[in-house]
């Protein structure tokens, strides 16, 4: 299922303190987390989002502390996808499993403008840049993937495993 | 298709065929890991998830280790959570007060990782097992209750950087400096996903406490872990620790790397990461004019019984320079019985080194030793960030037990040789 959004750019090395600061982590609401989203990065940052818009990112982001916070900043502000040159690795796996649907591509990441309009089709793994025209191609997201997105994230997901164990 | 170590194991633990770096496979755990710190918040999620037990009560390891014994009401009641689900569970292997030691020097002292094994950890340095040839890696606390609910996880197949050690080994030169330096010419991010695959002909001169204690350190490098081969000193070091029956493990010839790093040993210098970053690596004789007030002898990097001898081949006869602080923490109950028994308490406490027992302790600035404004300290652990031993105007040094012990000696940064 293919989703659109609007682009909102950030450079590289974005790391977890900078995605949600430490005072904020006070609480695990999602909503509320949302609200402080990037304030490390930008005070008032999350203003310019709107619900299902995108973000871009350089490379290594999300690097930094393990916390399951800095997902469910994300996905509080309404961000739909992220798109990357590259993830740190722990931030990878805990946006997945909290939901959080991350879109690796490498340099093709500086065809994207702040601003652009993305039209992204994971099934087929083609983002398609509305705004130039341009298309990127990226190896199709895996069913392990797909399925943690479309339950919304891993709880949900050994939830309904446990239900088919009979337990 | 020729197979790198980290495809390899992954391949031992899932149906599915492993064919090439970046897919995502569902593996079996042979083992899952928390610890005073991480454990109450898995056990959260576990309990978000309706989960009504563990997968395998033999195979959740619940660590009470960094904050031991309990330093304060917080970190008492956190342990209280833990204990409370181990015995709701039937937790075999839960660990708490004479019985806990530093979780990665523990396991595997204990044979609960064995070669070949697929082990998380809601610790960063989970990676240390792959000194014996698992695949052992850190993980954050959803990962970690799935994998105790499910006993599988899901994991992306990672490309390999390949690191061959040659040349002859000087007489000081241990893991540590080793891996200092791999860190150093590769960055902090140098092995972003990848495994550090380890090899070469000079190998066979590092011993498996020496390579446990550079496994750990590949999440400094940002590697997913840090593999070794199982080998005859592997076997070895198995057969002693209550795993009878061991199996061999390398890579595949032909196997492919993303990168192959080589570094030669020969008339190497031992190796001090500065502050604040472990890639700030130098030569420890270019450091001989920086003095310390502490110094840190333990740690999952370096608290095994090989650094107790270490330190206190260095230490024997010798006294800790006036106004310097030097804390011995053997790593678990094991070590510290065995230094007692082989007399090397004797030459700390001669030395006027304060020992204590087993614990994370200072290493993550926790207590039994958290640096003051100011103040400057060479450990034998892991990282040295801003403040992470204390005070954010502290400075940390990291290096092994010889340097350590001798720079605990003169007070200044200082080669065992040097003495």
């Amino acid at each position: 299922m293919s989703f659109t959004g609007k682009v909102h750019k950030v450079g590289a090395h974005i790391d977890t303190d900078a995605i949600i600061p430490a005072r904020f982590l006070v609480t695990t609401d999602t909503k509320k987390l949302g609200e402080a989203c990037m304030e490390g990065l930008e005070p008032g940052w999350v203003n310019r989002v709107q619900e299902g818009d995108i973000i871009v990112a350089d490379r290594n982001f999300g690097c930094g502390s393990s916390r399951e916070h800095a997902p469910l900043a994300i996905i509080g502000a309404g961000i739909k996808a992220v798109v990357g040159h590259s993830f740190a690795r722990i931030f990878y796996r805990n946006s997945f499993n909290m939901g959080l649907m991350l879109l690796e591509v490498g340099d093709e990441v500086e065809k994207i403008k702040d601003g652009d309009q993305l039209e992204i089709s994971p099934e087929t793994g083609v983002i398609r840049n509305l705004t130039t025209g341009g298309e990127i191609r990226i190896p199709v997201l895996s069913s392990m993937m797909q399925t943690l997105i479309d339950k919304g994230g891993m709880v949900n997901y050994v939830k309904e495993q446990l239900k088919e164990m009979g337990e | 298709m020729a197979m790198t170590l980290a495809q390899k194991i992954l391949q031992m633990h899932t149906d599915e065929e492993v064919r090439e770096v970046g897919q995502i496979v569902e593996c079996s755990l042979s083992g899952v890991l928390a610890n005073d710190i991480t454990g109450p918040l898995a056990i959260k999620s576990f309990r978000a998830m309706g989960a009504k037990k563990v997968f395998d009560k033999d195979k959740v390891f619940l660590v009470m280790d960094h904050y031991t014994p309990q330093k304060d009401i917080e970190s008492a009641n956190q342990v209280i959570v833990s204990r409370k689900f181990a015995k709701e569970m039937g937790i075999t292997h839960y660990y708490e007060g004479g019985c806990a030691g530093v979780e990665h020097a523990l396991l595997p002292e204990k044979g609960l990782v064995k070669p070949g094994d697929l082990v998380i950890g809601a610790d960063s340095h989970t990676c240390t097992y792959g000194g014996i040839g698992a695949f052992s890696t850190g993980l954050g606390s959803t990962d970690i209750a799935c994998g105790m609910v499910l006993g599988k996880l899901w994991f992306k197949v990672p490309a390999s950087i390949r690191v061959n050690i040659e040349g002859a080994m000087p007489k000081w030169i241990r893991g540590k400096d080793l891996i200092l330096r791999l860190i150093g010419e590769i960055g902090v991010d140098g092995a972003l996903y990848r495994a550090l695959e380890f090899g070469g002909s000079a190998l066979k001169d590092v011993d498996v406490e020496g390579r446990l204690c550079m496994a750990n350190m590949a999440i400094e490098a940002g590697g997913k872990c840090g593999l070794f081969p199982s080998d005859e000193l592997t076997a070895e070091y198995c057969k002693a620790h209550s795993n009878p029956d061991p199996i061999a493990l390398s890579a595949d010839e032909g196997a492919e790397y993303e990168r192959v790093v080589t570094m030669d040993v020969t008339g190497m210098e031992p190796v001090v990461a500065c502050p604040h970053l472990p890639e700030n690596t130098r030569p420890v004789s270019e450091l001989s004019d920086i003095t310390v007030d502490q110094v840190v002898i333990g740690s999952c990097t370096n608290g095994r019984i090989s650094d107790m001898r270490d330190a206190a081949e260095v230490l024997k006869g010798r006294k800790v320079a006036k106004g310097v602080r030097c804390i011995v923490i053997p790593a678990t109950p094991a070590v510290w019985r065995q230094a007692m028994d082989e007399g090397l308490f004797e030459i700390f406490s001669d030395a006027g080194c304060v020992i204590s027992t087993p614990t994370c302790g200072p290493c993550l600035g926790g207590y039994m030793g958290v640096l003051g404004d100011g103040e400057r300290c060479i450990s034998t652990s892991n990282r040295n960030f801003r403040g992470r031993m204390g005070s954010l105007e502290s400075e940390l040094y990291l290096s092994s037990p010889c340097v350590a012990a001798a720079s605990a000696v003169t007070g200044v940064i200082t080669g065992p040789d040097k003495l």
